[in-house]
């Protein structure tokens, strides 16, 4: 692997795939994040779907969607550091891999983690709340882009909670206000989105998503070094 | 201590001529004063954050204790000055656009911005070991404020706020006699509040400094 002309890829990729395969034989991350997503939803749905109508409804479609999403990420994505330091293969993992391909290793496995999430959760949101999706592209961007970012944030900070000892609410308290503005500018896209408000509004909260997704990255990857290393 | 005295009496000073020297303001009437207290007290909290994501870098490039005590430092004042800002803040929006909390986009930004360092906070109870803590509370620091410009810039921008930013870059251009004596006490309201934060800054430090050191005489 080391005659590869992108090193750092394929030994991403190489921790990508360790991490597939222990989440395929356990499934214990997903089964978190999907029952996590679940619960909330039949919840959300039974409690307030039969009140689902008039003009303010996408706001509150919005706005519910992405707190399942965000508090079912925050109830699976710090897995993928904590379960290295319960089962020791931190130092391993440390000596097979300088830290930005494992960064990036394990960004991939939650972006992966976080689409298989939301493939399943967000038709059924939409199918459970009668919601008509005025602009399917757009939503499908904003969907797309709002997991990526959630994943963006939250790997470095699972590797800073995981090094804190994985105290259970940490993850939550920390990540909420760093993936807040991606929650404001997704909540803004999804309520356009789902036809409240001109269309065009959409194209700035989208913009915004992407930035916010490159800064997150660009900075996790400078900084994920200080808290891998020792 | 003489330093110490003459912030006092300027002090004193910037107050009472915002009440009695500076006129009313020509856009916000009356309640224009507060432009003496809540824009110095957002700027030093936008400062003091600066400084403590500096004082992060500092502690990650060299790994020297006394960064991360700074850092905290900071961190605790910005959060002390954020909060005036949000007080300040509210008070004026009661007046001027009839409720103290609407969520504006500037109120949600300043109310992430504290729930942020908050954060912080937590993160660095969390830990006992010291320079564990360090380290990790450093990389929050540096992630934390780079979600500022969104925060600040950014999102009052993309959506439309009520915030009255352009009356301050109009006080500068229009160079009317009213608007001189308002940038006067408003300038001087800057310095006052930027000394006192660097007098504040200075006590914390000798504090810290001395903490540590009682701390590191009962190990040995």
């Amino acid at each position: 692997m080391a005659t590869s002309s992108f090193p750092w890829l394929s030994r991403s990729l190489a921790v990508l795939r360790k991490d597939l395969r222990i989440e395929f034989r356990t499934r214990y991350a997903y089964s978190a994040l999907l029952m996590f997503a679940i619960t909330t939803l039949v919840t959300v749905s039974f409690s307030v779907g039969g009140f689902m109508s008039g003009p303010e409804m996408t706001d509150i479609a919005a706005a519910l969607l992405w707190i399942i999403l965000f508090f079912s990420a925050m109830a699976g994505l710090s897995r993928t550091f904590v379960q290295e330091e319960e089962s020791g293969t931190v130092i391993a993992l440390k000596m097979a891999a300088e830290p930005e391909p494992v960064y990036i290793g394990k960004y991939l496995f939650n972006v992966v983690l976080l689409f298989s999430l939301t493939v399943l959760v967000v038709p059924l949101f939409v199918v459970m709340l009668n919601l008509s999706v005025v602009l399917v592209g757009g939503f499908l961007a904003t969907v797309f882009l709002g997991a990526m970012g959630l994943a963006g944030a939250s790997t470095i900070l699972a590797a800073i909670v995981a090094k804190a000892g994985a105290k259970g609410s940490l993850m939550t308290v920390l990540s909420f206000p760093i993936l807040l503005p991606l929650m404001l500018g997704a909540i803004s896209a999804t309520r356009t989105a789902l036809g409240g408000g001109p269309p065009g509004a959409i194209n700035a909260d989208l913009l915004m998503l992407f930035f916010y997704n490159g800064v997150a990255l660009a900075a996790s990857l400078l900084l994920f070094e200080y808290v891998w290393n020792e | 201590m003489t330093w110490q005295i003459i912030l006092g009496i300027w002090m004193s000073g910037v107050v009472i001529a915002s009440f009695v020297y500076m006129p009313a303001t020509q856009g916000l009437g009356e309640m224009g004063r507060i432009i003496v207290y809540h824009v110095p007290a957002a700027w030093i909290a936008v400062l003091a954050y600066l400084m403590a994501m500096v004082n992060s870098i500092h502690y990650l490039r060299k790994r020297e204790i006394r960064y991360d005590r700074q850092a905290q430092i900071n961190a605790e004042l910005g959060t002390v000055f954020c909060i005036l800002a949000t007080f300040t803040g509210a008070i004026w929006s009661r007046g001027a656009w009839g409720a103290y909390w609407n969520w504006d986009p500037r109120q949600t930004s300043i109310a992430v911005l504290l729930m942020i360092y908050a954060a912080y906070f937590v993160l660095r109870s969390a830990i006992s070991d010291s320079d564990m803590r360090a380290r990790l509370s450093a990389v929050y620091a540096v992630l934390a404020f780079l979600t500022v410009p969104f925060l600040v810039f950014i999102v009052p921008r993309v959506y439309y706020s009520l915030h009255p930013d352009l009356e301050l870059v109009n006080l500068v251009e229009r160079s009317f006699e009213m608007d001189r004596q308002m940038l006067v006490v408003f300038l001087a309201s800057v310095a006052g509040v930027s000394g006192l934060y660097l007098w504040l800054y200075n006590i914390q430090k000798r504090l810290e400094n001395l903490f540590y050191k009682k701390a590191l005489r009962r190990r040995f």
